[in-house]
């Protein structure tokens, strides 16, 4: 497979990168995979970039955007990979676990490839308003947190806390797609402006003003990448955040839990918000909160992002998630509190297998807020 | 107007910058035809000593009383034919410029329309210059004295020089002592002399210099006037009032916070810390870090300097030479110690400087290419995530002490200084040089000099350099006694205006003044620098600008659109 | 009553140290001599194109201020000048300057040419102020707004001079329409009293062929960076274009640190400006050349001034490929050149083909600096550079008392560094000159 690395290193800017190594020095991947995106950026400028069609080490990139984030010359390594990614994916070069989850967003909104009727089972008996018929505050779901068993408690806690709060909002119910935010990242440019084609004349048909995601990886791809105009767009932890600042939740029981909190990279790293979510945890009574020292900015990937939920990637023995969960349990806390459905699944999987389950319990902020409602 | 304006028309063909796109003969001819003109004449250089003894000799024996030169932009050399004319009797204000270089020969290529448009110009610039006026050229005297904004090693070398040319020296600092940010130095580079071995003699030359008065605890409060005629008020344990020809600007820089790259740790481990700090550590020396001696050191540099998302893309400068410097330091107090440096360039580029770098890495220290990334604990140690960029390869770098070389940044209150003394600042934060290549130390406004990182980071033998360069700056006038003033100023004719007030609005120098006695506005001339701004907005046209009147632009449009 | 005169300051050089020096104490009020050696000021200045990083055309800037030296009604320049003695001490100097005959009449010369162009030897001349790259007349000035625009016949080229003959008639005397060449014309020799001195002489450049790997003086192709500034400036050999043996190169390699950090040419120094000319002069390709390829290799990118990190990200920008290793040789394959080099972030050996190759070649102390040095009674750094009394506290003093040094004798520097401490010698001058005058002196 050709590459026009000339016009691949003027599209994305790459000229200004003076390989100082930032990028690979940050990126959580590159101890434990070949991959190595200053290099890359190097290989694309010079020329001397080899086929990619055979280079493995592409999909292991979570696309944390700790290169982007950190780059002094503003250089966007991270786009360089979903670049190369998007090429293969019009070569058709690409890992079947990618293809089936791009295909089943094609045909059913979701990457699971459940049917689109099932969307909204998630909600039933809570009575909510379709967005469609008009709302103030639009609660996108996600793919992730309607469908996995283990996630819907998620919504399922939002959609009470928002009914008890009094707030005026709806759901778009099984006509709800998926956000596109991984569908970008593993290159799939063509599927990914669709659902931008269709997703936002339908947000914005809903007439609300503010719209809150379950995943801060909706919240990301709505806020910077579909361009939606007059709907300010958050993660639920920081509405809910607002609402506990402003008494609209009162906290009836107490959860007595020695509590940490992991930074996911698309709510931490890519859009600052660390605060929010501890604002949460430490306002629920009895929660001791621990600190990790690998927090905030410099919090480590789980590896659920960019495409990493499908794709297995090159090193599966030395996985981040083990070393986060140790890291977790070391602090003595009993609870590693996530706020993104993707963290929850990843780092509860690895609490299973690093047999840590008697120490340590992965819940999602909403659910230690639920039991204190 | 008069009736016999006695124009004189030199058409320049500047070797061949003009000549070879514009008919000059052409031109000569046209322009010897124009009405007023008395004589036309081309030259291949208008500007060489005989092109202006042309001018001096035609002005004495014609008797022109006007001069308009079509040549080169008036930025060039119209005070060179001002003065040719004066010389030969026409007063420099009745010389006009037609600039048929950079914004003809230089910009057209067809020789038919260049000479057109060069005709259309040379019509214009005198069809004003028959309605130009003489104008004196004023001076006005200097105060002699200067007022030094810092005390550190610029405002020190600056003052100094003032004071040993004989003039009084005020030198304004805002803490308790002199020699500023030096002052926290232990020893400096290339040299590794102590800092104390030159800096108490330079502070002490100053303290007891005759010349120089020293405000401790002080600040500049206010400054009004004008260049050789400031007025400065300095606020400290009383007020006082300076009267001063000159000022020196040498109010320093202040150290990046690296709490701002949150990623490095800087706050939240004991073994991070700024090359500042680690200053300090070697001054008095204590080298332990949480009560042992480090046995793997690590310099991170470029912490807050050529990082475009920051908002801080300059490189600051002297950096990789203190990181040297304080490596050599700590291997040779630590011998058995491991010191590593993290960079993306190596920038000893000053004198001695590659030298030390080459002494520098025959120590012992070692040098790795790659900008860390991010700091964790690892155990009781901190862990530098980097990728080594020629090993191509991320490793965890294990230290017990790792030192930031933090940049420069303008100081905080940088803003109040530029407010005080309406200078301006480059889009890097740092104070403004009147131009970057041969202006360093002057600035847009006239009689107000920088010295030192206030302008931009700089290590001491520039700083020193330049301070002394701002000293010079301030002697001119102080030593010639006076200083020129704009001549072609803004007048109000007291009829006609409404006091409305509006152009003391828009005047960005603050010439203008309502009268409080007749309601009128009034413009101080020495203030006025003939922008015309305050002529354009008047809404009773009762502003003229002189050189720019009404009637001259008029005349300029109507002879270019024929 | 006894009219005092006010003391003077010599300025020896008259580059942009030099004319900034004696600009600032003339506009105090104190007499200046400056003395040039070569037929007019402007030094390096006047070689360059465009200045970093503004891009400012250099004549532009510069001639404003060359025009105030020949103008100021205190300064007095001697061009074609040089000084043979300097005696006596600080307050009281005694110098001795030689005018060398120009063989041209200064008060009838206008600058017209007509000696050039009939000149038996025009075109045939080595020009060195467009490094070679360009021919002269044996009669000349060096670029069209010398100052003073008064022309000079070239001792070692004029037929006449060197052989005793020019044909039956001299073909400059009959051009001349003021009878402005004048062949009695003897050199002179002036007597000046000064309180003050500031030496700016300036630098060299190194000859490449101190590095023979490169290859240059054996392929046309390989030029040092001065040559590539001339022929990038408008007023130079090719008009501004850039046209190498008859051609627009295709690709440029820029090699910067040739010679300096270097333990094998002796310059263990930085040469400090390089980084940031090869920068402009690879904007300038992109500029002029639209469609060439550019690569710069360097080992550490030295851009450290106001706006010079800015403009190294603006010429990246641009599609300029910085790779870092430095080449270690240039040789030709077929009609082209080849840059062997190790790209350090590819770990590999790479061999770039290319039209043109520019070094960047080090500054050097100028080649007569240990006889101006002896002549002046100063010392030298250990490279070779003028000797600061100390520096840190005395910066701009020479180890003669009362002898300032200003701009690249001391040691290579920008522009802005160089005007800077221009005026800090000038400074230091105007102290020593108020001492004077009030002493009496």
């Amino acid at each position: 497979m050709q590459i026009d690395t000339l016009e691949l290193s003027e599209k994305l800017g790459l000229y200004g990168c003076i390989q100082c190594g930032k990028c690979a020095g940050g990126c959580p991947v590159s101890m434990k995979t070949t991959l190595d995106v200053r290099y890359l950026i190097y290989e694309t400028l010079t020329g001397y970039l080899p086929d990619p069609t055979h280079m493995e080490e592409l999909w292991d990139c979570t696309c944390c955007f700790t290169c982007v984030e950190r780059c002094p010359k503003d250089v966007k390594p991270a786009e360089l990979i979903i670049g190369l990614r998007s090429l293969l994916v019009e070569n058709g070069t690409i890992p079947k676990a990618v293809t089936d989850a791009l295909q089943g967003i094609f045909r059913q909104g979701n990457p699971l490839g459940f049917a689109r009727e099932q969307r909204a089972a998630w909600a039933d008996g809570l009575d909510i308003k379709a967005a469609q018929e008009g709302c103030d505050l639009l609660y996108f779901v996600g793919c992730t947190p309607a469908y996995d068993l283990r996630v819907q408690p998620i919504p399922r806690a939002l959609a009470k806390t928002f009914q008890a709060a009094g707030l005026n909002f709806g759901t778009l119910g099984i006509e709800e797609s998926c956000c596109g935010n991984e569908v970008r990242r593993v290159g799939e440019q063509g599927l990914f402006e669709m659902l931008v084609e269709e997703g936002k004349p339908l947000i914005e048909s809903t007439g609300a003003k503010r719209m809150v995601t379950t995943s801060p990886h909706c919240m990301n791809t709505f806020k910077k990448e579909y361009g939606l105009s007059g709907v300010e767009v958050m993660h639920y932890t920081q509405l809910v955040a607002q609402l506990i600042a402003d008494k609209k939740l009162e906290f009836s029981k107490k959860v007595e839990k020695k509590v940490t909190y992991h930074d996911p990279c698309f709510l931490g790293k890519q859009n600052h918000i660390f605060d929010e979510p501890r604002a949460i945890l430490q306002s629920i009574p009895g929660v001791k909160f621990l600190e990790m020292d690998r927090s905030r900015e410099r919090s480590l990937c789980c590896e659920g992002g960019g495409g990493r939920m499908w794709v297995e990637g090159t090193n599966m023995e030395e996985r981040l998630a083990f070393q986060r969960v140790h890291e977790a349990a070391d602090t003595g806390a009993e609870v590693l509190a996530v706020a993104c459905p993707f963290c929850l699944l990843t780092l509860e999987d690895a609490v299973k297998v690093q047999k840590l389950d008697d120490r340590l319990r992965v819940m999602d902020i909403m659910e230690l807020v639920n039991l204190a409602l | 107007m008069e009736a016999q304006p006695r124009i004189g028309v030199y058409i320049c063909h500047c070797g061949t910058n003009i000549a070879a796109t514009v008919d000059v003969e052409a031109v000569r001819e046209f322009a010897a035809h124009l009405p007023g003109v008395v004589i036309a004449r081309n030259y291949t250089y208008m500007c060489s000593e005989p092109g202006q003894g042309l001018i001096k000799q035609d002005c004495e024996e014609l008797g022109l009383k006007r001069v308009v030169v079509a040549s080169c932009s008036p930025r060039m050399h119209e005070p060179t034919f001002q003065k040719a004319a004066q010389a030969g009797g026409v007063n420099p204000y009745r010389v006009e410029m037609a600039n048929i270089r950079e914004q003809c020969s230089w910009v057209h290529k067809e020789r038919g329309d260049a000479t057109e448009k060069a005709k259309r110009l040379i019509a214009s610039a005198v069809a004003k210059a028959t309605w130009l006026e003489p104008l004196e050229k004023r001076e006005v005297g200097v105060t002699p004295g200067a007022v030094i904004i810092g005390g550190g090693v610029a405002g020190l070398v600056a003052a100094l020089d003032v004071a040993d040319a004989g003039f009084p020296a005020y030198l304004v600092e805002q803490s308790d002592h002199l020699g500023g940010r030096v002052a926290d130095l232990n020893r400096t580079f290339p040299e590794l002399e102590p800092v104390a071995e030159w800096l108490p003699q330079l502070a002490e030359r100053a303290q007891s210099h005759p010349n120089i008065t020293v405000y401790l605890h002080s600040h500049v409060a206010s400054v009004d006037g004008f260049v050789g005629n400031f007025e400065v008020k300095v606020s400290g344990h009383e007020d006082t009032f300076l009267k001063v020809g000159a000022i020196v600007v040498a109010t320093g820089y202040n150290a990046f916070d690296p709490q701002r790259k949150p990623e490095l740790g800087y706050g939240q481990y004991p073994q991070v810390m700024t090359t500042l700090e680690m200053e300090r550590r070697l001054a008095e020396g204590d080298l332990t870090v949480n009560g042992k001696t480090p046995k793997d050191i690590a310099f991170i540099k470029c912490v807050g300097s050529r990082d475009v998302q920051l908002g801080n893309p300059y490189c600051s400068r002297v950096c990789c030479m203190v990181s040297a410097k304080q490596a050599r330091l700590l291997k040779e107090q630590l011998p058995d110690s491991h010191v590593t440096v993290f960079y993306m360039d190596v920038r000893t580029f000053g004198k001695r400087g590659e030298e030390f770098y080459d002494e520098t890495r025959q120590a012992g220290i070692l040098y790795r290419r790659g900008n860390v990334s991010e700091i964790y604990r690892k155990g009781d140690r901190v862990a530098l995530r980097v990728e080594d960029t020629f090993l191509r390869r991320t490793i965890e770098h294990e230290a017990d002490l790792v030192v930031l070389a933090v940049g420069m940044e303008a100081r905080q209150d940088a803003g109040d200084i530029a407010a005080l003394l309406k200078l301006p600042r480059s889009a890097d934060g740092f104070f403004l040089e009147a131009h970057p290549k041969l202006r360093p130390v002057d600035t847009a406004v006239d009689g107000v000099f920088l010295a030192g990182c206030c302008q931009g980071p700089k290590d001491i033998p520039d700083t020193i350099s330049q301070a002394k360069a701002a000293a010079s700056s301030s002697l001119i006038p102080l030593i010639h006694g006076t200083v020129p003033v704009e001549s072609a100023t803004a007048i109000v004719d007291a009829e006609l205006c409404a006091g409305c007030g509006m152009c003391v609005d828009v005047c960005p120098f603050g010439a203008p003044a309502i009268d409080p006695l007749w309601g009128v506005s009034v413009v101080n001339a020495v203030l006025c620098k003939g922008c015309g701004t305050c002529a354009a907005i008047c809404p009773s046209k009762a502003v003229r600008l002189q050189h720019f009147t009404p009637e001259q632009i008029l005349a300029q449009v109507d002879a270019l659109v024929w | 009553m006894e009219s005092r005169k006010k003391p003077a300051a010599l300025v020896i050089g008259a580059g942009i140290a030099g004319i900034q020096a004696a600009l600032d104490i003339a506009s105090a009020g104190f007499p200046v001599y400056l003395v040039e050696r070569e037929p007019s000021v402007g030094g390096r200045m006047s070689q360059l194109d465009k200045t970093f990083p503004t891009l400012d055309c250099s004549a532009c800037i510069l001639t404003p201020k060359m025009v105030d030296v020949g103008q100021h009604p205190l300064i007095n320049l001697m061009t074609y000048s040089e000084v043979t003695a300097v005696e006596g001490e600080a307050g009281a100097f005694h110098v001795t300057v030689k005018k060398k005959p120009r063989y041209v009449d200064e008060d009838k010369c206008r600058g017209c040419g007509d000696c050039a162009t009939a000149c038996r030897m025009t075109g045939r001349i080595v020009d060195t102020f467009n490094q070679g790259l360009g021919k002269r007349a044996a009669v000349y000035v060096s670029f069209p707004q010398a100052v003073p625009l008064i022309y000079t016949v070239d001792p070692t080229a004029c037929l006449y001079l060197t052989r005793g003959v020019c044909g039956k008639t001299f073909k400059c005397k009959d051009a001349c329409p003021s009878g402005a060449i004048n062949f009695e014309q003897k050199e002179q020799l002036v007597e000046l009293d000064v309180a003050t001195i500031i030496v700016a002489t300036g630098f060299d450049l190194m000859d490449p062929r101190k590095k023979p790997e490169f290859g240059y003086g054996m392929y046309p192709n390989v030029l040092t960076g001065l040559e590539f500034e001339r022929l990038c400036s408008a007023a130079g050999p090719t008009g501004g274009k850039i046209i190498v043996n008859g051609k627009e190169p295709k690709q440029v390699v820029f090699i910067h640190c040739v010679g300096s950090r270097d333990s094998h040419t002796g310059v263990a120094y930085c040469s400090r400006i390089c980084c940031m000319y090869t920068a402009k002069h690879a904007h300038l390709v992109r500029d002029k050349l639209p469609e060439a390829q550019v690569t710069a290799f360097y080992m550490d990118v030295r851009a450290f001034g106001k706006g010079y990190e800015e403009f190294y990200d603006r010429v990246k920008q641009e599609r300029v490929l910085y790779r870092r290793g430095e080449p270690s040789e240039v040789y030709k394959r077929g009609d082209k050149l080849v840059v062997r080099a190790e790209d350090t972030f590819l770990r590999k050996t790479v061999e770039v083909e290319t039209d043109v190759v520019v070094l960047a070649t080090a500054v050097v102390p100028r080649s007569d600096a240990a006889e101006v040095a002896a002549l002046l009674g100063l010392e030298r750094s250990p490279d070779g550079f003028m000797k600061e009394a100390h520096p840190k506290m005395r910066p701009i003093e020479s180890t003669r008392p009362g002898v300032f040094i200003a701009g690249c004798n001391q040691g290579p520097k920008d522009i802005p560094d160089t005007v800077a401490q221009a005026k800090a010698a000038a400074s230091s001058a105007m102290v020593a000159l108020t001492r004077s005058a009030a002493s009496g002196k």
